[in-house]
């Protein structure tokens, strides 16, 4: 078994947040769904202006990790708080106010096939009319999807959008209540590369202007490279190994190896 | 085989006691704030308006096929003035809101298990959740709410339709006035006929609402999961349509000795 004691800690956290407190604390967490362990003690600190990468075999639980930060997963043992809260304790009230301030990036976009485009922005400000800041709601849309460059997509369904522009919709949604996190799952899943960058270069733009924390589930490596300032690797339900990109690329752990190893033609 | 049959029963009463749950929620939040108006309204017209003209076909036929088939009995004992009566009171007290029931599962019941089943496969429902909406307000309360109140109305339709049906066939075989039929069909239905006919109407659209917003609600298993949540939806809300009209009727002999 390796111990978590293996990990490389990132000069990023130890130097550039002191002093600072942290969004996210994750400490100890376990979870299971019936015999299977996913989660077997994980610890994790998200800290401003921060963008943490968790990488992790298919099926290691990473999900199931950012949904307990916002309580879609409960956990069975551990502490997680985020802006300060303790997430498990949390009233449904408090716990609707507390998700307004953490942004989630689905996987599959997840904008609602019934509405069109500012319909889908609406949704989530109408029901927090805190939010708007005394703004009009339509300029707020507007000013949103200005933000991922697809205004002319206001009155589309969802459906009539390509993979790309539904996860930019997506991104605008979640970036309209003007959260302090973003959790991003698998942002450049199932797109071209092209279309991945745009993304990442988007991801970017939004953690300059908007300055949000961000924590971020993929396996896309150039991902990785590209927007982490951390990254912790997700393995047998611990945080196996931590490090910048460039420390843990030159790791010699096997386990580590092997995500960043391009992938081996098979000899003839 | 013991071990299958008693693991079939454990199943059966874990999913009665869910759908029991599912229920209270139901109720714990139909009365509470906020009221998810707009929605309420959008799913009356969708389930309401766009059921129209299937009730009105199914309404028809049952109304043609019903007195074509009596028709000839009538004759025989020489009971054909009947006819009327005996049409209004079948469509109004039972095969009217049964058929468009059993309509109603099939096409409603379906489309909100398939409908909330695929919301809950592609994360729609974790995304309205972490948004601090309450999807269960939003989209099942909404929805009971409207199947609830649009199947009276419905049946009600379909009734009209169907004693229409009925008299073409009476017009065009017996050669009725149309103000004939109709005065002898509501000569002959009284409110023992009419109250629990309408009254079961809405424990009908409660359990297809209920029923097909539980399955779509909780559906598992990605794609094959919605299919699942669509027919199982359509079975249980059809059961549950056939239990309640017999509570219905057991209620109705001791109210209105009917």
């Amino acid at each position: 078994m390796v111990s978590s004691t293996n990990s490389v800690h990132t000069s990023a956290r130890d130097s550039g947040n002191s002093g600072q407190s942290p969004l996210i604390v994750i400490n100890n967490v376990h979870k299971s769904f019936g015999t299977n362990h996913v989660l077997r003690g994980f610890d994790l600190s998200l800290y401003p202006n921060e963008n943490v990468v968790i990488l992790g075999k298919s099926g290691s639980g990473k999900s199931v990790l950012i949904k307990c930060l916002v309580r879609l997963v409960n956990v069975d043992a551990g502490e997680v708080s985020v802006l300060g809260k303790s997430i498990t304790d949390l009233e449904q009230k408090e716990l609707d106010i507390l998700r307004t301030e953490v942004g989630f990036l689905f996987q599959g976009s997840a904008l609602y096939d019934s509405m069109t485009v500012r319909e889908n922005l609406l949704f989530p400000l109408r029901r927090h009319p805190d939010r708007m800041r005394g703004q009009d709601p339509e300029m707020l849309v507007r000013n949103a999807l200005k933000d991922v460059a697809l205004e002319h997509t206001m009155d589309l369904m969802p459906a009539e959008l390509s993979g790309g522009m539904k996860r930019r919709v997506a991104l605008a949604r979640t970036l309209i209540l003007q959260p302090k996190i973003i959790l991003y799952d698998e942002p450049t899943s199932g797109l071209d590369p092209m279309t991945a960058n745009e993304i990442i270069q988007l991801m970017l733009k939004i953690q300059r202007e908007h300055q949000t924390a961000s924590l971020i589930i993929t396996h896309d490596m150039d991902c990785a490279r590209v927007i982490s300032n951390r990254i912790i690797i997700l393995y047998q339900g611990i945080n196996y190994a931590e490090g910048t990109y460039d420390e843990l690329s030159q790791s010699d752990d096997p386990i580590v190896r092997a995500f960043f190893k391009e992938v081996q033609k098979p000899d003839s | 085989m013991k071990n299958a049959v008693a693991q079939k029963v454990i199943e059966f009463l874990d999913q009665t006691g869910r759908l029991a749950h599912f229920a209270y929620r139901f109720f714990k939040q139909a009365f509470s704030r906020p009221f998810e108006f707009k929605e309420f309204l959008r799913q009356c017209f969708l389930i309401g308006y766009n059921s129209l003209l299937l009730v009105a076909l199914t309404g028809f036929i049952m109304g043609v096929v019903l007195d074509m088939q009596v028709r000839p009995t009538l004759i025989d004992f020489g009971a054909v003035s009947y006819m009327p009566a005996l049409v209004g009171i079948s469509i109004v007290r039972e095969i009217g809101p049964v058929v468009t029931a059993l309509i109603c599962s099939g096409k409603i019941g379906s489309s909100i298990g398939a409908e909330l089943g695929s919301m809950k496969v592609t994360e729609q429902i974790d995304a309205m959740e972490v948004s601090g909406t309450n999807p269960f307000k939003y989209l099942v309360v909404t929805r009971i709410w409207a199947t609830t109140l649009m199947l009276p109305l419905l049946v009600i339709f379909s009734d009209a339709i169907g004693l229409w049906g009925a008299y073409l066939v009476e017009s065009t075989k017996g050669d009725v006035s149309m103000t004939l039929f109709f005065d002898k069909v509501f000569q002959n239905l009284y409110i023992g006929d009419i109250i629990p006919a309408t009254g079961k109407c809405f424990f009908f659209g409660f359990a297809i609402g209920l029923v097909g917003c539980y399955k779509g609600y909780y559906s598992k298993k990605g794609t094959e999961g919605v299919g699942r949540a669509a027919n199982s939806a359509v079975v249980v809300a059809s059961i549950l349509v056939f239990l309640i009209d017999f509570l219905a009727v057991l209620v109705a002999d001791i109210f209105f000795e009917i």
